[in-house]
């Protein structure tokens, strides 16, 4: 089949048709929002182009309840929107690679839970797989599928809801999700300390989440990359940095606390909460990489205090540019040329384990490169088993989260 | 007693093949690791739900990941059904055996493998109580923040198990979000490392689907847990309302405000005077519903959030307001609400319910509950946590009354079909187990279990993992 057939459902009776239909004539599915993060994964293959985009429209907002229910293919400035005349907001922050990948759409709710999609306050209040409470989804069998609710604690029946946030579309395609909202926080504060190098910083981070100060989100630019924050207005020594958030009496009780914990640390300075706003959106963002390049970039998950070690075993080899978020076991990633994919996967299964995703690189990169962090055969079986559980002839966003190479299976036993 | 709840009938050719099976075991553990004598079996028959008892085939105790592996693949190998057990704390009946089956029982893997103050986690086999976790870490500040009032006795495997949740996880979480990795064995005795101390998953996130399956996916060895700050301090008020609606809308409202402190609790009238009958904590007598909320943090801080939530309070009629004087009473306000349960039971039997509602509902919930138990002739007392809809309306009877104790299951059931039908669960921590199996179709279609069960399969494609749970009975293909 030479051309591609594009679909946008506006009803979950026509998405399943579409499904059905698929089924039937033995077609794949992509399953596409806004596109925003359409180049993450391997290329899939597919005969149907299916848009989420006429899935709109905010089901249920309870704002003394927490909660809000929304069709999948909502833009998250919609749903924003809604939040902020409510004062309240995503507690996940929800991060933007658009910029990163060189496009400007508009990512969907659901594909913000497709792809787990959380910022610098992951490190405290959790994933946006924590926040999302209950999905409907058709199954590649065309089935209306629902899993979990609107209820903040619920533990009745297996927990299918944290198995689709980060699925990729690949499990299903999801109609609607209902997602725990948060009271935006009186203040925000942002401590910073300046000048300090990839170890120091690691120190001081573990030392700022040991105190009982509540620091919600912590982070580290090298000197290279702080420039690039702010356009350069901060400063262009490295950048610590800790946001503490809350009732404005709490927020002053704890940064004097937090001051006092730091006080080794003589170079500090403090950022108001609308300085604060911004350079957490920019670190979530990954402003520094947003480079119109092609470069790769990799997402890297490891322990907090290894993320600096990482960097520092791969510059052994080769010059790159790094910086931490999650008091640095989130390790952003650019290399200028190749990718270092497997240097980069042995160094992290030898010091403890987490995983990499290669967020950015060209077409040539992806077709021979696993974007996803390969399994350990029985962990890959499993996970296959269970893709074909959802979805048995394998109809939606075939092969985006799985390179069949060789060579990657190697690196993963 | 007539059991409204029924288990798998028992495989009669395994029961027939015991001693070769107890043989088979014994090859793989050592002598004081394997349990068959009838009397010694007695303490597995059953959990915290106690109305239901089955004596297993036989009771195994490993004492390594290894054992557990060599143990679940002999009994996949031989088809015979696994329970998996931790300190037997199940209010749903989740570690309750079947005759046909080997109990595994992770009471020997006890031991803290490792503590990483810098990242903030420890390593932990199955076997530890919640409690042991936060008491090594106590003297370095930190604590694991999930907190279910049997943290005393259960374990960390069986908290995994039924994704627990506790008091404080309001502010804190439940299990689910606590949780970094787990080592588990799977049907075949494959063992596979799920997560690490690195923040979510690669692939999948099997470790979401994991925890609270209830011991049906495989059996977990080890976890890594995160660690937390310990607050400086904590402190408890009490706020009494004349009536439910009142204090209701206070915890609505708090919530909607911001301020999320790390508890609320609610309890009423029949509860408030269990409750301090037996520990003394000082609530008040002359209210129908009491609030116990905490807040945590600097004196300042606690401060900041105590007077926001007074005004709020007052708005609401608030009859008395009593905060804590010294960290003996907290621990006194703490030991009422906590031993609640325990409380109940010394003036009658009673059953614990579980369901969530949205917060809008409680109200409206609370007054058909009392309606429910009232149309069976038997008594309820509420306690519950109010920040998050999860309540538990504990249902009071007498055991040896063969025709109550079925009114009092049969209302509990009406109670659970009322918290879904008002937009809530059947279950907000203790799991489905045996006692909500069979309400699983009211809140779940065909095509919906089907699904979980489909993905079961995948886990487990013999179901020999603690079968007679979670899925109803009828339904189930080729089980």
């Amino acid at each position: 089949m030479s051309e591609k057939v594009q679909k946008s459902p506006t009803s979950v009776d026509e998405l399943v048709g579409i499904v059905q239909q698929a089924k039937t004539d033995n077609h794949q599915i992509e399953i596409i929002g806004a596109g925003s993060k359409r180049n993450i994964g391997q290329k899939v293959n597919a005969d149907i182009e299916l848009s989420t985009l006429g899935l709109t429209g905010i089901n249920e907002y309870t704002h003394s309840e927490l909660v809000m229910s929304a069709k999948a293919g909502t833009p998250l400035s919609v749903v924003e929107a809604a939040l902020d005349a409510n004062n309240q907001m995503l507690a996940f922050e929800p991060a933007s690679y658009a910029k990163l990948l060189g496009n400007d759409c508009d990512q969907t709710i659901g594909g913000v839970f497709a792809a787990n999609m959380s910022g610098p306050r992951r490190l405290s209040i959790g994933a946006a797989r924590d926040g999302l409470l209950g999905i409907k989804f058709i199954n590649g069998n065309a089935e209306q599928i629902k899993s979990g609710g609107k209820v903040m604690k619920n533990v009745t029946g297996l927990d299918l809801v944290k198995l689709f946030a980060g699925s990729w579309g690949t499990l299903g395609v999801m109609s609607d999700v209902t997602f725990k909202v948060l009271p935006r926080p009186e203040t925000m504060r942002t401590v910073i300390i300046l000048g300090l190098d990839e170890a120091e910083a690691s120190k001081a981070m573990a030392l700022a989440m040991a105190q009982t100060v509540e620091v919600s989100s912590a982070a580290h630019i090298p000197s290279k990359l702080s420039t690039d924050f702010f356009d350069g207005d901060i400063s262009n020594k490295s950048i610590t940095a800790f946001r503490l958030e809350g009732l404005e009496a709490s927020v002053n009780d704890r940064e004097q606390r937090l001051h006092t914990a730091l006080k080794a640390y003589t170079d500090r300075d403090v950022l108001d909460a609308d300085q604060s706003a911004r350079l957490w959106k920019e670190i979530a963002d990954v402003k520094p990489f947003c480079d119109q390049s092609q470069s790769s970039v990799w997402k890297v998950s490891v322990a907090p205090t290894i993320g600096h070690q990482l960097v520092a075993e791969m510059r052994k080899s080769r010059d790159l540019d790094a910086f931490y978020d999650w008091q640095g076991g989130l390790v952003w990633m650019r290399l200028e040329n190749g990718h270092e994919a497997n240097t980069l996967r042995q160094i992290i299964k030898s010091s403890g384990g987490g995983h990499a995703t290669l967020i950015r690189a060209d077409e040539a990169t992806r077709a021979k490169v696993s974007v996803f962090e390969p399994m350990l055969a029985p962990v890959a079986m499993l996970s296959e088993r269970i893709k074909l559980q959802f979805d048995p002839d394998n109809i939606f966003n075939s092969g985006r989260m799985t390179l069949t190479n060789s060579a990657d299976l190697k690196a993963a036993v | 007693m007539t059991e409204l709840i029924k288990f798998l009938e028992p495989d009669l050719d395994i029961l027939s093949r015991r001693p070769d099976i107890i043989a088979g075991l014994k090859g793989f553990i050592p002598d004081d690791c394997l349990i068959t004598d009838e009397r010694e079996l007695v303490p597995f028959e059953t959990d915290a739900f106690i109305a239901y008892r089955r004596l297993p085939l036989a009771v195994v105790l490993p004492e390594t990941t290894e054992q557990v592996s060599k143990l679940v693949k002999y009994c996949n190998d031989q088809n015979v059904p696994i329970i998996p057990r931790g300190a037997g704390t199940s209010l749903a009946g989740g570690a309750i055996p079947q005759e046909d089956a080997i109990v595994i029982g992770l009471s020997k893997m006890n031991r803290i493998l490792e503590v990483d103050l810098d990242n903030r986690c420890a390593l932990v086999q199955a076997g530890v109580t919640n409690i042991s976790i936060s008491q090594a870490t106590d003297a370095d500040g930190f604590f694991y923040a999930p907190d279910p009032s049997s943290q005393l006795a259960c374990t960390i495997g069986g908290n995994i198990g039924m994704n627990s949740g506790g008091a404080h996880c309001l502010k804190y979480g439940v299990t689910t979000n606590n949780l970094l990795g787990v080592k588990m064995v799977m049907f075949d005795g494959t063992i596979v490392e799920i997560g690490s101390k690195a923040l979510d998953p690669g692939h999948y996130d099997l470790l979401g689907l994991i925890c609270g399956s209830e011991g049906q996916l495989g059996i977990i060895t080890e976890a890594y847990v995160k660690l937390l700050a310990k607050p400086e301090g904590a402190r408890p008020v009490l706020f009494g309302f004349n009536t439910p609606e009142d204090a209701g809308r206070c915890v609505s409202e708090v919530i909607g405000a911001g301020i999320i402190p790390v508890a609320i609790e609610y309890m009423d009238k029949q509860a408030i005077e269990i409750c301090e009958a037996f520990a003394g904590a000082g609530y008040p007598l002359d209210v129908e519903a009491l609030l116990i909320v905490e807040v945590e943090g600097s004196d300042a801080e606690m401060k900041a959030m105590l007077d926001k939530i007074v005004d709020i309070a007052k708005r609401h009629d608030v009859k008395t307001i009593k905060e804590s004087q010294s960290a003996f009473e907290a621990a006194l306000i703490w030991k009422g609400r906590k031993s609640a349960f325990g409380a109940t039971g010394r003036i009658a039997d009673y059953m614990c319910m579980d369901g969530t509602v949205p917060l809008g509902q409680l109200a409206y919930v609370l007054e058909k509950t009392a309606e429910i138990v009232a149309g069976y002739g038997l008594r309820v007392a509420n306690v519950f946590h109010a920040g998050d809809g999860n309540m538990h309306p504990l249902i009071l009877f007498n055991m040896n009354d063969p025709e109550e104790s079925i009114k009092a299951e049969q209302a509990g059931m009406d109670i659970l079909r009322l918290c879904v039908d008002a937009g809530g669960c059947l279950t907000g921590e203790h799991g489905v187990g045996i006692e909500k199996r069979d309400l699983m179709t009211h809140q779940f279609t065909k095509a919906d279990l089907d699904q979980q069960m489909a993905v079961r399969a995948a886990f487990d494609p013999q179901w020999i993992f603690n079968p007679s749970k979670v899925f109803p009975l009828e339904g189930r293909e080729k089980r």
